[in-house]
């Protein structure tokens, strides 16, 4: 299983211990440039940028840039690469980042080809790489390292896990959570798209055995059935930590996609009503608006006081 | 994007998997023509890209004229689950043995691609107890592996000869086309042993376009839709009165949620994207503009570094160039947001401080 925090942080032997470096592949483009500043003023360890054609030049006057990923990573060492290009160009991307000793990729693009994310998947399992994404908002440690491009005001260092397939609900729940006085230890986007890098359950085994979690929160939405999945893993190891979950997508109707590639129900596969019910099962609550999540949150602590 | 049955027919020709004589019309005269080149009898089959077809009338045997001139144009009438036909086909008529089921679909917990077959076609594969689930990670589908379904299947003879035969075609069509599904129910056992595809649902990536020029004439836009594509946005047209505006599409799906939660009926879900700037509000508001259903609209935008001034601005200037007249009723999440509110003081948009009250205020603000 990953050690996903050995990733992100490290071990306090480590010389970078806390200040893990990161590539950003598109670091010159509109959509990678704004977020790469973004991701270095919140203090994320950017150490190079990849754009083919412009190696030798400097992002912001200190960031160097590489033509290759490999050589990116020869030069800094660095084993998470974060990708922002367009969407038909990230399986080779992706590929490039992965045969250079990538070991933590986080995929931004939407809209790419389910194919592409297969093929990038079975490379990764063959290299040993976690892939977050695509169609993700990223990975984050608060007040530690930011991979990813959600805005930094509604994350708070703190004890509660969040994994959300959508973006604007992670940072909408965040901020209610923050609010309330429950800050994030991590938080994970699965991403919107039918093929995940890393799953629903994926990400559960990432944060379960935190020592000093205080609560989980799962965001999901309508589409496939990985909330079904990991709300029987919650039933099969009893995991006692509370949990609130949320559903987005239960007004949608049947068969049309809702923006995000993967919300889509098909018959009865992918429905609000059978992550609900498998939730009630496993005797999570699930919030009817993100505003709920952290009183729901807060009842669960109480009974488990 | 989901073909007809024709389209996915006419792809399955191509692959070169067994098919009954057919051909597609969307007029009586066409049809006519394909009646006399078919020759009776044969089946009038709508053309919609919903499942339920036969519960709903929608397929009738034809065996004279006088049968076609009456069942033709009833069947061309048809709405099911809100679809209109887009086309109908007429299938020369088989005599069936026996009724199979064959797909291929993405599986999302497996992350691969996975065959199911039954020995009982012809229904709804979730009511199919005897399935045959076999993964295959990315579509590959060796004459081994199709021998040993054939096998499981109990097909000999023939019938196992072309059942492998289909099921590599399949794969590989699936694979090549960059389908989410392919499907074939019932895939038939005629009289002669041999294997037909009765009926085809296909369903495509739609990421996966822009490599398959030649799939677009199978692509069904209105010209709202296409824009909003255009645009980057994701729009879903419902047949409420109240737009549902946001940024992201969990944010818009959950807003949707809450709005039908309190009384309000959602007449779209419109994904302007990642960050909102004057000139994508515009554009959604223009998009929306355009749809005579909606009485009022309903914006939820969570921007963590989006100035709400620089939305406020768009609606300002929709309600200027007269684009719009309708109650806009915002939730803004963002900086500057005591500014934008005094921007839009006299405007016909108000903005709320959360998301319950603007949708509170919508749908009390609708019913007036």
């Amino acid at each position: 299983m990953t050690d996903i925090f050995k990733l992100l942080r490290g071990s306090p032997e480590d010389s970078d211990y806390k200040k893990k470096g990161v590539i950003v592949q598109g670091i010159t483009g509109a959509y990678g440039s704004l977020h790469a500043k973004n991701m270095m003023s919140y203090g994320t360890n950017i150490v190079a940028g990849v754009t083919p054609g412009k190696g030798g030049q400097k992002f912001e006057d200190k960031v160097p840039i590489y033509n290759t990923v490999k050589e990116a990573v020869d030069t800094s060492g660095a084993k998470i690469s974060i990708i922002f290009v367009p969407a038909k160009f990230f399986l080779g991307a992706a590929k490039e980042a992965l045969d250079a000793g990538i070991k933590l990729l986080v995929a931004i693009p939407e809209h790419v080809p389910v194919r592409d994310t297969m093929q990038v998947l079975d490379l990764a399992n063959k290299k040993g790489a976690v892939v977050i994404g695509p169609n993700t908002p990223g990975i984050m440690i608060p007040e530690l390292i930011k991979i990813g491009i959600m805005p930094p005001t509604p994350f708070k260092a703190g004890k509660i896990a969040v994994l959300s397939k959508s973006g604007t609900l992670l940072y909408e729940i965040s901020d209610a959570l923050t609010n309330s006085g429950f800050g994030q230890s991590i938080t994970i986007g699965i991403g919107g798209d039918p093929i995940n890098g890393t799953r629903m359950i994926d990400a559960f085994e990432m944060v379960k055995d935190i020592p000093d979690l205080e609560g989980l929160v799962v965001v999901g939405e309508i589409g496939g059935d990985s909330e079904e999945i990991l709300a029987q893993r919650i039933i099969d190891i009893g995991f006692k930590k509370p949990t609130v979950a949320y559903i987005a997508g239960r007004a949608a109707p049947k068969e049309k996609r809702m923006g995000h590639a993967g919300a889509i129900v098909m018959g009865t596969y992918g429905s609000a009503e059978s992550k609900v019910s498998m939730f009630n099962k496993a005797n999570i609550p699930v919030a009817k608006r993100p505003s709920q999540v952290p009183v729901l949150l807060a009842g669960k602590m109480q009974q488990s006081d | 994007m989901r073909l007809l049955e024709f389209q996915a027919k006419e792809l399955f020709r191509e692959y070169g998997i067994n098919l009954l004589p057919s051909k597609a019309s969307t007029t009586i005269e066409e049809g006519r023509k394909h009646a006399k080149e078919l020759g009776y009898p044969f089946v009038i089959k709508i053309q919609v890209p919903v499942g339920g077809r036969g519960k709903a009338g929608g397929i009738q045997k034809c065996q004279n004229d006088d049968e076609f001139d009456l069942k033709y144009p009833q069947v061309l009438d048809l709405t099911i689950k809100g679809e209109k036909a887009r086309a109908i086909l007429l299938e020369k008529m088989a005599d069936i043995k026996k009724e199979l089921y064959l797909s291929l679909f993405l599986n999302r917990s497996k992350r691969c691609y996975t065959i199911i077959a039954s020995p009982e076609g012809g229904v709804e594969i979730e009511s199919v107890k005897n399935q045959i689930i076999r993964e295959v990670g990315l579509g590959d589908v060796s004459e081994q592996v199709a021998r040993e379904i054939a096998k499981e299947m109990k097909l000999d003879g023939k019938a196992a000869d072309d059942f492998v035969d289909i099921l590599q075609k399949l794969a590989k069509l699936t694979v090549e086309k960059e389908a989410e599904l392919a499907e074939i129910n019932p895939l038939a056992i005629m009289q002669d042993g041999s294997l037909m595809a009765l009926d085809g649902k296909f369903v495509t990536d739609d990421n996966s376009n822009f490599r398959h020029d030649e799939l677009q004439k199978y692509q069904e836009k209105t010209e709202i839709e296409e824009r909003a594509e255009k645009s980057g946005f994701s729009l879903v047209e419902l047949d409420g009165d109240i737009a549902v505006v946001g940024n992201g599409a969990g944010l818009v799906m959950s807003t949707l949620d809450m709005l039908s939660d309190n009384g309000g009926k959602p007449a779209c879900f419109l994904d302007v994207g990642g960050g909102a700037t004057t000139e994508s509000v515009y554009e959604a508001l223009t998009l929306i503009s355009k749809m005579n259903r909606v009485k009022g609209i309903l914006v939820n935008l969570y921007g963590g570094i989006v100035k709400t001034t620089v939305v406020a601005e768009a609606f300002l200037k929709a309600y200027d160039d007269k684009l719009i007249n309708l109650p806009v009723f915002a939730r803004l999440k963002g900086t500057e947001s005591e500014k934008a509110k005094e921007m839009l003081k006299e405007s016909r948009t108000k903005i709320y401080d959360s998301v319950e009250d603007a949708i509170n205020a919508a749908v009390m603000g609708i019913k007036k």
